[in-house]
């Protein structure tokens, strides 16, 4: 019960952060709202038993790449487009709710230890079951490294690439 | 199906092709170059979203894809990104209604 009002929280949340973020005009308050997004359909995925893309969606979407963009608007000196969309009251609001809410989950963390009951149960599923048995990312990793031991290193090859020709492209030319 | 699926799995669909969309309009609509990619990002998400809704019914590897698809969507962004620094090297502004060189 308490587990499809979560979700379906998730889910508005993911589609109102999404509109809120195409039609801001201060791309800096957009990729907030991208990330909002991003922590959303985490939250789906987790309750959709894919615990490991969930952890990574947070930490490479959510942390990395929008990081990479953020340091592109700051190094192109892009986000005075307009203020109005990050600062005022409802941010301030918006902002220090998120803080409170992230401070009460570090300290049940930190007082109850990390063997706190888990929030959120899932029904479940055959996913569900084999990640009881070989681990949240043993369930993952395990047909990565032996049946598509390939793909993954020709995805190797695609992030190299991507390294060499990101450097070539913002690379200053020497005339 | 739908029974296999569950009603967070149709939910997880329906907000899948929702995102999508919205992501679709927005790189439409929008003109700043930034702005675009991070629809373009939000697309991604969006299918990463379904393929996760049915590696519930079908197994695994629909999250394997998932993996991948967000080894690409980085090495987009990188790519991507470098793009932009350079075109904003040489034109000053990221306003895709000033770069015509593919258009006609």
């Amino acid at each position: 019960m308490i587990q499809d009002f979560l979700f379906q929280a998730f889910a508005a949340s993911a589609i109102l952060g999404a509109v809120i973020m195409v039609t801001r005009r201060n791309p800096v308050s957009a990729v907030i709202f991208l990330v909002g997004v991003f922590f959303a359909t985490s939250g789906m995925f987790l309750m959709l038993d894919a615990h490991y893309i969930a952890a990574i969606n947070v930490i490479l979407y959510g942390g990395a790449i929008m990081v990479l963009f953020l340091f592109v608007l700051m190094l192109l000196n892009l986000g005075h487009a307009d203020w109005r969309d990050l600062r005022g009251p409802v941010g301030g609001l918006i902002g220090g709710s998120i803080s409170i809410a992230f401070l009460g989950v570090l300290t049940r963390l930190f007082v109850g230890g990390t063997d706190a009951r888990p929030v959120v149960e899932i029904a479940g599923s055959a996913l569900r079951e084999a990640a009881a048995e070989q681990g949240v990312v043993g369930v993952v990793a395990r047909p990565l490294f032996t049946e598509y031991t390939i793909v993954l290193e020709v995805t190797g090859v695609l992030l190299l690439v991507s390294i060499v020709g990101t450097i070539l492209l913002a690379r200053r030319e020497r005339t | 199906m739908a029974a296999a699926l569950g009603l967070n799995g149709l939910i997880a669909l329906f907000v899948s092709a929702i995102l999508f969309s919205i992501g679709v309009i927005g790189v439409l609509l929008r003109r700043n170059a930034i702005i675009v990619f991070m629809c373009i990002e939000l697309m991604l998400n969006a299918a990463n979203l379904s393929l996760v809704a049915f590696a519930r019914m079908h197994g695994i590897e629909g999250q394997i894809f998932v993996f991948f698809v967000m080894a690409v969507a980085a090495a987009e962004a990188a790519v991507g990104l470098a793009i932009i620094i350079a075109i904003f090297r040489h034109y000053e502004v990221v306003d895709l209604d000033r770069f015509r060189l593919l258009k006609w």
